[in-house]
């Protein structure tokens, strides 16, 4: 009991630290995403949001502020991951195939192991998703990985008061199962359109009771969510593997009008100018060998510089744990070996992915305005031997590799996988200071 | 004319062609890199390897350039060829749950060279792999060593190279089945063993009827067949070792997640390690796992190989060039890395007379890259094994 009024009280120091004096990394490359490589850059944080960023030789540092010497190390934005399962989320149950009022916000532990292990990999705003056994298994969650010890703390909040995510809807054979669930594609197809079909007429009679609550219907939590999706406020991220599955999604979103972000997209490479001409966008899955699944046994690793060519929006994900968010990385690195621009897979680790989050405005990329999400790197981001060496989120640092404790997440060991508290150890180097 | 023609050609692949592969670094892994060097391969075998100003190129010989040259890499331990792609009952031939023990089933007999996976990790420059049945019951069945161009199973380098064992969780039988524990696996294991020392003391062998699980386990207390344990948890690490040392067995320590904290005991034993890829899942007995862990290996002197293991589901086989990268970059440095999927695991592996490095007299099986082997961005550019370029996509 002792033990969590401390840690509150540190939280407390660490937010009142956090808003007190500007922070300046200074001397580093800089990968702004927003622009060229800085190879001397200064970026000046305050308030958890990038006041400045630029080349030393025109971006002053504030007099007051607490300077990081970054000499050697890149900066680059926090990475974005558009696809995972950290924190142990849970979705619908295996009373029916389609469960958009299920939430993940109602099953995250966020002292999950896996939560701060992402953190050790460079990520800071993760959308984290229910399974794909489903042909909706519920609302995702978009989420900061500020150093919070409740969900609450994680939570993006939408200008209009929602809480940001997504909804999660999958295809092919997952979602195979004995009835209710579909026994095979096309029935499959039928029981997403006769929801979405009901969703409108749902809508139609919310328009028609024209804000009189005696004429409303009854509230519907499916429904409800379905509506979100059909005005556009709530992106499908949707599983979908094969190539006639991914034309399948694309098929629906088109009937129905909803946005959709096409999820692991396995056989994308055969279907890359079908996916461009809908302007969909991609959350691709890197992994190590084709197969493992018959809808996998034709990934490629080229398909990243596939669809680059055809001009779609490609962002990646984790799918952790398929893989690891430590190595998120990998991914980026693993696809410009296969013919993707660096560049690009670089967006696809930030701002593509905040783009499919419908987070661009504040994060992504190192812009004045937008969130303090950065990560320090040894070295090249797409080398094997760089390590994340730090990360910040809205100006708080949030994993440290030089800390035993972060470390030992980052690489793994005896208690890596063990749940407990959030360390926020820099809050109460910050708290010492203000002493 | 046409059937000469087929005859050369024929000849050509079973003797490998006269190769000649330059690289501005050639990595022998049998002393310090060459730069700028040359090895050369006539009829299959290396002859010679040395810088390029030493080494004239004779005629006649098909010369291949790349930055940088390393041997034909080892994965020390897959299922490779029997754990196929596409990951459904046809296609999984690993593990064989009928009985917790059978020692008897052979790799050779399950083994599709043809199998797609084998040709990916061939693209990345690996030529040698040890496979077979897998983790999963207490013993699964033998191993065996072949060329990832093999034709056919017959043309293994050994048939029979180990005999797989499981212990801790992973070997636990489904409820009401033994071995339900720990101390079931190893009572029962110690029972087969000392039935065996007690059946070679018999002296009249000829009225004996051949019973292939017996003489399996013969073969183990004999040493002429290593017995490779999967274990994961410090405790069951100790158990194996315990159990190696009381039957005098050749024992390979294979995955030991939490070797680290029992290195002295390991090192005591001296067993080798085949430890599990680097970027295993962690869970399970193997939840404790480190990417340091080869890198404390190595400080502890402890011989190890790095392998791409067994998977069940995505990736269904992991690449072990890039195991062996993400090794490097905690703390085991490139050349320790190369060596753990090249001298190093022949030596582990008991064919270091035929592969693992560039000397003469070794098979000619070299790997080709654009840059560093160990980066995520290079390329491998070439394979040759037996001195046959051989026809892969290039990764």
């Amino acid at each position: 009991m002792k033990n969590r009024a401390t840690v509150f009280a540190l939280c407390c120091a660490c937010g009142l630290w956090g808003q007190t004096r500007p922070t300046a990394f200074t001397g580093a490359r800089m990968i702004s995403i927003a622009g060229p490589e800085i190879p001397d850059g200064v970026l000046v944080v305050e308030k958890g949001k990038i006041v400045a960023v630029g080349p030393a030789a025109t971006t002053p540092v504030p007099a007051g502020a607490v300077k990081i010497d970054a000499r050697g190390k890149v900066v680059m934005p926090g990475l974005v991951d558009s696809h995972s399962h950290i924190g142990q989320p849970e979705g619908a149950d295996g009373s029916a195939p389609i469960q958009p009022d299920v939430r993940v916000l109602d099953s995250m532990n966020v002292r999950a192991s896996t939560v701060q292990k992402a953190r050790a990999g460079g990520i800071t705003t993760v959308n984290v998703m229910p399974g794909s056994g489903h042909l909706s298994s519920g609302q995702t969650l978009y989420l900061k990985l500020r150093p919070g010890q409740t969900i609450d703390d994680l939570l993006i909040k939408l200008d209009d008061g929602r809480i940001a995510g997504g909804l999660k809807m999958a295809n092919g054979t997952n979602p195979r199962r004995n009835a209710p669930f579909p026994g095979t594609r096309a029935k499959a197809a039928a029981l997403v359109r006769e929801q979405f079909i009901k969703a409108q007429e749902y809508r139609e009679k919310i328009r028609a009771a024209g804000g009189d609550a005696s004429k409303m219907p009854p509230r519907d939590l499916r429904m409800e969510e379905l509506v979100e999706v059909l005005d556009g406020k709530r992106t499908v991220q949707h599983h979908t593997h094969r190539h006639d599955d991914i034309l399948t999604v694309l098929r629906l979103a088109k009937e129905f009008g909803f946005k959709v972000a096409l999820h692991h997209v396995s056989d994308g490479w055969m279907v890359a100018e079908q996916i461009a001409a809908a302007k969909a966008p991609v959350s691709l899955i890197v992994i190590d060998s084709p197969g493992g699944k018959m809808e996998a046994q034709d990934v490629a690793l080229r398909t990243g510089a596939v669809l680059e060519k055809a001009g779609v929006l490609v962002g990646f994900h984790t799918d952790d744990g398929v893989t690891d968010s430590r190595l998120f990385l990998r991914s980026a690195a693993l696809a410009v070996r296969a013919g993707m621009s660096r560049e690009k897979a670089l967006y696809g680790m930030t701002m593509a992915n905040a783009r499919i989050l419908d987070l661009e405005q504040r994060v992504g990329s190192l812009e004045k305005g937008k969130d303090a999400d950065l990560i320090l790197l040894s070295g090249d981001p797409l080398s094997v031997y760089s390590h994340v060496l730090e990360t910040w989120v809205e100006g708080v640092k949030v994993f440290d590799r030089a800390d035993p404790k972060d470390h030992l997440l980052a690489v793994g060991g005896y208690g890596a996988g063990k749940d407990g508290d959030i360390h926020i150890d820099e809050c109460m180097k910050g708290s010492e200071d203000e002493r | 004319m046409k059937s000469a023609l087929l005859m050369i050609a024929a000849a050509g692949l079973a003797c490998g062609q006269n190769v000649a592969v330059r690289g501005e670094v050639v990595y022998t892994m049998a002393g310090a890199p060459l730069k700028d060097g040359v090895v050369l391969v006539r009829g299959g075998k290396i002859e010679r390897v040395g810088p390029a100003s030493a080494v004239n190129v004779p005629a006649g010989f098909k010369t291949l350039t790349a930055k940088v040259v390393t041997p034909g890499l080892i994965d020390a331990h897959a299922t490779l060829g029997l754990s196929g792609a596409l990951n459904q009952p046809h296609d999984q031939d690993q593990v064989e749950k009928s009985a917790p023990m059978q020692p008897e089933l052979r790799a050779i007999d399950a083994y599709d060279p043809q199998e797609r996976l084998i040709e990916w990790v061939r693209g990345f420059g690996v030529t040698t792999i040890h496979t077979g049945h897998g983790p999963g019951v207490l013993i699964s069945g033998q191993t065996m060593i072949v060329k990832t161009n093999a034709v056919t199973a017959d043309d293994a380098m050994a048939p029979a190279a180990m005999i797989a064992a499981t212990l801790g969780d992973g070997a636990r039988a489904e409820q009401g089945k033994s071995p339900g524990t720990r101390s079931k696996m190893i009572a029962m294991l110690r029972a087969e063993l000392i039935k065996a020392q007690e059946a070679l003391k018999k002296a009249d062998k000829k009225e004996a009827t051949r019973d292939l699980r017996a003489e399996a386990f013969q073969k183990l207390v004999k040493g002429e067949m290593p017995l490779l344990v999967t274990v994961h948890k410090a405790n069951d690490i100790l158990t194996a070792i315990r159990l190696g040392k009381e039957f005098g067995l050749k024992l390979v320590l294979d995955g030991v997640a939490e070797a680290p904290e029992v290195l002295a005991q390991i090192k005591a034993s001296g067993y080798p390690v085949i430890l599990h890829p680097t970027m295993q899942r962690s869970y399970g007995d193997a939840e404790s796992l480190s990417m340091e862990t080869a890198s404390k290996l190595s400080a502890a002197g402890i011989p190890f190989a790095l392998q791409s293991g067994f998977e069940g589901y995505v990736p269904k086989t992991r690449v072990v060039l890039w195991e062996a990268g993400v090794a490097a970059a905690n703390g085991l440095g490139r050349e320790k890395a190369l060596a753990s999927i090249t001298m190093e695991a022949a030596k582990l592996l008991g064919i270091a007379q035929r592969v693992g490095s560039l000397e003469a007299g070794k098979d000619g099986d070299v790997a080709l890259y654009d840059g560093d082997p160990l980066e995520y961005t290079t390329h491998c550019t070439g394979v040759v094994i037996g001195g046959v370029t051989v026809k892969t996509e290039a990764r």
